[in-house]
């Protein structure tokens, strides 16, 4: 029982990750919490990657409200279209 | 009484540029990151459209069957970037043998950051840095990590985009974030 209750630092940071994307599981995240009893180092790796999370998801709502401005330029699409032309002969 | 035919869609290569090029190119480079390649991979799309048009069946739009072509171009894009080499790039965080299997590598260690840190998310050139900490991952890493992070697409579709399981998408996006930790700690937090 105590067996899988135990994780290493690696288990325990996946663990982490997946539960930035509210993707790990309940048992999962509770063997977590009984990893940092015994490992300050997770500990820090979690609040980093909680900061981590934060600063992503801060960039991604930058680019997605820049996204609908990308596009190729005219020089671009006329240098497509022509090679287009040349394929559709 | 017999069924309504269902409604045939047809090709029309001339107007793709027009109508597609800026809908297609979007979708790649939110995928792929590189201007350039995009437009390459865009640029295939369409050549392979045209060369495959004979076999259009009509039962998907103009639209969704040039992404289908995109999405293969996209996959071919990520195995090859799915190199060897691409992986060396990684280095190791945790032992991966001996006693010590699965613990932290010491001198991988997270170190305590400052505790200010969270006032300094608009600070321009923080966001540069995570920038270039994204782009030093290994290509496949970043491309997963971005779908998967800045795009917020499910872990299920990036699965069936890439044609990847979901636990190679996890075991990517932990080395990714792993990586991407230790790059700001060295370049930003204790620079």
């Amino acid at each position: 029982m105590f067996k899988k209750l135990n994780i290493t630092c690696n288990q325990a940071t996946t663990i982490c990750d997946k539960s930035q994307y509210g993707e790990a599981f309940f048992f999962d995240k509770i063997k977590l919490h009984i990893h940092f009893i015994g490992c300050k180092i997770c500990v820090i790796y979690t609040k980093q990657n909680v900061l981590l999370t934060k600063f992503y998801k801060h960039k991604a709502t930058t680019v997605k409200r820049k996204q609908d401005s990308l596009c190729m330029t005219h020089q671009e699409k006329d240098d497509l279209r022509k090679e287009f032309e040349k394929q559709n002969v | 009484m017999s069924n309504p035919s269902p409604i045939t869609h047809t090709l029309d290569p001339m107007k793709w540029i027009d109508n597609y090029s800026d809908y297609l190119f979007r979708y790649t480079i939110v995928r792929v990151n590189n201007h350039e390649v995009s437009k390459d991979l865009v640029q295939e799309t369409f050549f392979s459209g045209l060369k495959s048009a004979k076999n259009f069946e009509g039962k998907a739009t103009e639209r969704t069957w040039l992404i289908s072509i995109l999405k293969r171009k996209i996959i071919d894009h990520y195995r090859k970037t799915n190199s060897k080499k691409g992986q060396a790039e990684v280095r190791m965080n945790f032992y991966n043998d001996g006693e010590n299997e699965g613990d932290w590598i010491e001198e991988r260690v997270p170190q305590s950051w400052d505790n200010d840190v969270e006032k300094k998310l608009e600070n321009t050139e923080l966001q540069q840095q995570i920038d270039l900490c994204t782009d030093k991952l290994p290509k496949k890493y970043a491309m997963v990590f971005r779908m998967k992070t800045i795009q917020e697409i499910d872990t299920e579709v990036i699965c069936k985009e890439l044609d990847i399981t979901s636990s190679n998408l996890w075991v990517i996006i932990h080395r990714a974030r792993v990586q991407l930790r230790k790059c700001l700690e060295d370049n930003w937090f204790n620079n």
